[in-house]
């Protein structure tokens, strides 16, 4: 563990790890690192020896708690991934993320003419039709999705 | 009655039992639908029917069969006289109907259209064509058709012919053919095949599926031959529509090699899909599909707006 904490450590934060091998630039974009704080530091390990999962990547935010929508998005590009919320320099929470039976606003259905696209108010919303891995079908026009990662809201 | 107050959005609301409890109803109703016999089972009722895209027989049935029913009819029938065209969304204009109403029959261009008016409203939501992909009770009137004539739809062999991709129809009848256990030939040109994700589902349902692009061939051991329209307005480009436009046409001489008891099914209107000439041949059963839309409509409606017991 000693080894891992390459990067700085974080007083205040978010470390969300075992993110499958190379997918820590889509958990960026679904963080959303515009919406942070200036002030706050946000660190990417990339291609880190992991015994679970072969390789991973990690990120470290810092000053930063996730919204379940943030972690039901997370759970869908890699459902290994971990969250441990960080205070005052220790662990405080740990838990694996869990992907539910609906997923809603995190995805934009890829069928332009659905009615989620139309600017209605509404989420969309996508049920979880099979976990490994992951296909979701569109709550309103039925379309099935896999590729969910270029189709991120 | 286990379908009062129900959505009916997809075809995949109803099990293969409730859909035979239709159909039953369905046959009781044909002498009402005729005129024959009187019924008041939507008396004091009022039925929404929102068409947001040009229809003439599915609009014109479903008020056929609240009218004889004894219920009666509000009608959008014309997007330029509601306020969409100024913008307000349809899940207001859903909400709004759903408080003058006790049930919408919806109708619109976009997929997905009628999951949201169900969510919008509070009063059951009956699909009746969301874009490309669900027309449920359309379904019904083919089951229907072919549970006439045959008696049975397990084992029955249908060909479904013409635009498998944007076709709303036949995805609502595919399923239901599917689960029913029938055995399904899929006819289509190459860029209108059905939708892998479609495919797949019915393959899940263990569905028997095999493709003949040649007709001919797909009609010879065939007991239902239904033929869908290319819809113009479906596609995204007009070259896309234009490669397909006109590439199969069903005559008297496509069906001569057919069983005699083959039926020619077709949710019209057609566009030349379907030559006159097969009118005249015995296997011609889309007028009486196209009647049987009063019964079945009129069944779906008592049945989801049937009074609570005792009320
Ligand atoms: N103060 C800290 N600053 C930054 N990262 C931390 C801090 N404390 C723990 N971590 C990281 O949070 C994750 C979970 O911590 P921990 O439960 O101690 O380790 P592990 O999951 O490896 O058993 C690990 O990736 C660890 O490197
Ligand atoms: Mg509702
Ligand atoms: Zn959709």
């Amino acid at each position: 563990m000693v080894r891992e904490l390459r990067i700085t450590p974080i007083r205040n934060g978010t470390v969300i790890d075992h993110i499958a091998n190379g997918l820590a630039l889509d958990v960026l974009r679904i963080i959303g690192v515009r919406d942070l704080d200036k002030d706050s530091t946000v660190s990417i390990a990339l291609h880190v020896r992991s015994g679970k999962i072969g390789w991973k990547d990690i990120v470290k935010v810092e000053n930063m708690e996730l919204s379940p929508r943030k972690v039901n998005a997370i759970a869908l590009i890699s459902p290994s991934a971990t969250i441990s919320i960080i205070r005052d320099h220790q662990v405080r929470e740990k838990r694996a993320v869990d992907l539910p039976e609906h997923v809603t606003g995190v995805v934009r259905c890829p069928n332009i003419n659905c009615i989620s696209n139309q600017g209605e108010p509404i989420e969309s919303d996508f049920r979880v039709v099979r976990r490994r891995p992951v296909v979701l079908r569109c709550a309103y026009c039925d379309r099935q999705v896999t590729d969910f990662l270029r189709h991120l809201a | 009655m286990a379908l009062r107050g129900r959505d009916i959005v997809s075809i995949r609301d109803l099990s293969t039992e409730e859909i035979t409890e239709i159909l039953d109803h369905a046959r009781s109703m044909i002498p009402v639908a005729e005129g024959k016999k009187s019924s008041s089972a939507l008396e004091g009722k009022v039925v929404a029917t929102a068409f947001f895209e040009p229809s003439t027989r599915t609009r014109l049935s479903f008020e056929a069969a609240v009218q004889r029913l004894g219920g009666r009819c509000l009608t959008i029938a014309d997007i330029g006289v509601t306020s969409m065209r100024k913008g307000e969304s349809l899940y207001d204009t859903v909400r709004m109907l759903s408080s003058y109403s006790d049930a919408i029959v919806l109708r619109h261009p976009n997929e997905g259209a009628a999951r949201l008016a169900a969510d919008a409203s509070d009063r059951p939501v009956i699909n009746a064509g969301d874009g490309s992909n669900q027309h449920p009770t359309q379904a019904l009137l083919d089951l229907m058709a072919m549970h006439e004539t045959f008696g049975t739809l397990a084992g029955l062999k249908v060909v479904l012919l013409g635009d498998l991709k944007y076709g709303r129809t036949v995805h609502s009848l595919a399923i239901a053919l599917a689960q029913f256990g029938s055995e399904l030939v899929l006819s289509a040109p190459r860029a209108l095949a059905l939708p892998e994700d479609l495919r797949g589902e019915l393959e899940s349902l263990g569905a028997k599926i095999s493709d003949e692009p040649e007709l001919r061939r797909a009609v010879r051991d065939a007991d239902v031959l239904y033929v869908t329209r290319i819809q113009k307005e479906r596609f995204p480009d007009e070259g896309e529509y234009r490669s397909v436009a006109g590439s199969y046409r069903v005559d008297a001489s496509v069906l001569d090699g057919a069983k005699p008891q083959l039926i020619v099914l077709h949710p019209l209107p057609r566009a030349g899909e379907v030559d006159p000439e097969v009118d005249r041949t015995p296997h011609a059963a889309y007028f009486r599909q196209a009647f049987l839309a009063v019964p079945v409509r009129m069944a779906l409606l008592s049945s989801i707006l049937a009074p609570t017991r005792g009320g």
